[in-house]
């Protein structure tokens, strides 16, 4: 299994009206690996997502993809006007493919039942599949899934998980995922980067629930990753280090 | 039949034939009132072009794109809700316009076709500009109709996919500017969008995919073109707003149905 970096970010900065959203971001997603990302609301998920994701672009750095890098993406949630007439299987062949590819993917998701059915008649658990059987129909070897198991029930999100590991583990990509759940995706999950507007901590799922810039977020009961947390948080997320005891580990770069 | 009947009939045909998938359109993204702004800065764009004596064609189309334009840029910035600043364009181009109307020094328009359409005036000339817009939104539509449907459901989701959305958009605000110049002759600014969507409803009602609700549209809205027009012949009413009378007619018909999922 070659791994290779899909796609790498260099001290990528971005702000929103000039308040700053995500500072001093550097990371590598490396081909054949899960990458879980977690981190209070507002640490800037949905932005860094977007960014890697090319729909917005970063106010400094640099963002590299791979040249051979083919994403696929699953969005955090989607609404479809009722008004518009479309059927599950017409949801996906959307991404330019065909008809039988359409059968593949909804059979890897084993919701082949539903192809003819209007994709507004979905459940949540049916449509997340639904979703993700888009996200794998061009054959990608990065998929991008926002907040996968939303509206999804506890014993759904565990079948849906496993089948996002299985998936990737044949597809052989690369996955980053953002997720509030560490505790159930650990087990699954290579590498974890804990975000609160710049990298907290990251690497292994056990380093990382030990780490107390983890549990400083996130409380002991969910912890499983770990690092050490010697600063605390404003509310906006900067850094409040009035001791001066912070001490930068590796990786973490912010001011 | 009379020249005048005939040349009404056509063009009424012309713009149904388009108001219809644009229609779609409208309803899908939930672009209602958006349409009435765009149609109601056409206005603006009469008085303007008497105003400084362009080809009126011309600029009832360039005012509701720029106005177009105009809204997409201050929605980035954030400034309003989108309906605020809808509510408060569309009815300011709509007053604009009738001021600016009543200050010209002639009165060489007639605000009531305006307003309402004037179908049993249209000539020769008007017929080849609204089949000559009409074959280019056919055009365009169909080139666009896959990235339309796929920004339509989910835009972030086409982007990856390698749509380009900011393009397909101002598309498609093309297309519905190019529509209201058009169908302004007909219906007049005020029931433009009532000629988009009435159809469109009365076509999902019946519909199981996209293409099958574009075309069932179209043929409604040509349907209810024609039995306006009859309307307008035998009970001497006035034309657009008898169209738009029989749309809302075969809408309620459309109720008996049970929708198709």
């Amino acid at each position: 299994m070659s791994s290779h970096p899909l796609i790498t970010l260099d001290k990528v900065n971005k702000s929103f009206n000039e308040r700053p959203v995500l500072q001093n971001i550097s990371m590598r997603l490396m081909q054949g690996e899960i990458t879980t990302l977690i981190g209070p609301n507002g640490a800037g998920k949905s932005t860094l997502v977007r960014l890697i994701l090319g729909l917005i672009r970063p106010d400094s750095g640099l963002i590299t993809p791979a040249s051979d890098l083919k994403i696929g993406y699953m969005p955090q949630k989607i609404s479809i006007d009722p008004s518009l007439p479309i059927s599950t299987c017409r949801f996906l062949q959307l991404a330019n493919a065909s008809h039988s590819a359409c059968h593949e993917a909804l059979n890897m998701v084993g919701i082949s039942h539903l192809a003819a059915s209007p994709i507004q008649t979905l459940s949540g658990g049916e449509l997340q599949r639904a979703l993700l059987a888009r996200a794998i129909l061009r054959k990608p070897n990065f998929l991008v899934l926002d907040e996968p198991v939303q509206g999804v029930d506890v014993t759904g999100q565990n079948a849906l998980y496993k089948m996002i590991g299985e998936l990737s583990k044949s597809l052989n990509c690369g996955v980053l995922m953002v997720s509030h759940d560490l505790h159930l995706v650990m087990s699954a999950t290579d590498q974890v980067i804990c975000l609160n507007q710049h990298i907290c901590c990251q690497g292994h799922p056990e380093q990382v629930t030990q780490d107390p810039a983890y549990i400083d977020i996130f409380g002991q009961t969910t912890a499983i990753y770990s690092h050490h947390h010697d600063h605390q948080h404003s509310i906006h997320g900067e850094v409040l280090d009035s001791q001066g005891v912070h001490q930068h580990g590796e990786g973490c770069n912010h001011d | 039949m009379t020249d005048f009947l005939l040349y009404a009939l056509l063009a009424g045909l012309g713009v149904a034939l388009v108001a219809g998938p644009l229609g779609c359109f409208v309803v899908w993204r939930r672009m209602a009132y958006f349409g009435d702004t765009l149609a109601h800065s056409a206005l603006l764009g009469v008085s303007i072009g008497v105003l400084l004596n362009i080809n009126l064609s011309i600029t009832v189309a360039a005012i509701p794109l720029l106005m177009a334009l105009g809204l997409v840029y201050l929605e980035q910035r954030g400034i309003l809700s989108l309906d605020t600043l809808l509510g408060i364009l569309s009815h300011s181009a709509l007053a604009t316009g009738l001021v600016l109307i009543s200050l010209l020094p002639d009165v060489r328009v007639d605000l009531m076709s305006l307003l309402f359409g004037d179908l049993l005036s249209v000539t020769l000339n008007d017929l080849w500009v609204i089949y000559g817009v009409a074959s280019a939104v056919v055009l365009l539509l169909i080139l666009l109709w896959k990235p339309l449907i796929n920004i339509t459901v989910h835009a972030d989701l086409a982007a990856v996919e390698g749509v380009r959305v900011g393009a397909v958009r101002t598309a498609l605000m093309l297309i519905t500017a190019l529509v209201i110049a058009i169908a302004m002759k007909i219906v007049g600014v005020l029931l433009i969008t009532a000629l988009l969507i009435i159809p469109a409803a009365t076509a999902r009602r019946i519909s199981n995919t996209p293409e099958q609700m574009a075309v069932t549209a179209s043929a409604i809205a040509m349907l209810t073109v024609i039995m306006g027009l009859g309307m307008s012949w035998y009970a001497d009413t006035p034309a657009g707003p008898s169209v738009v009378v029989c749309a809302a007619l075969l809408f309620i018909l459309s109720l008996l149905f049970r929708q198709r999922s």
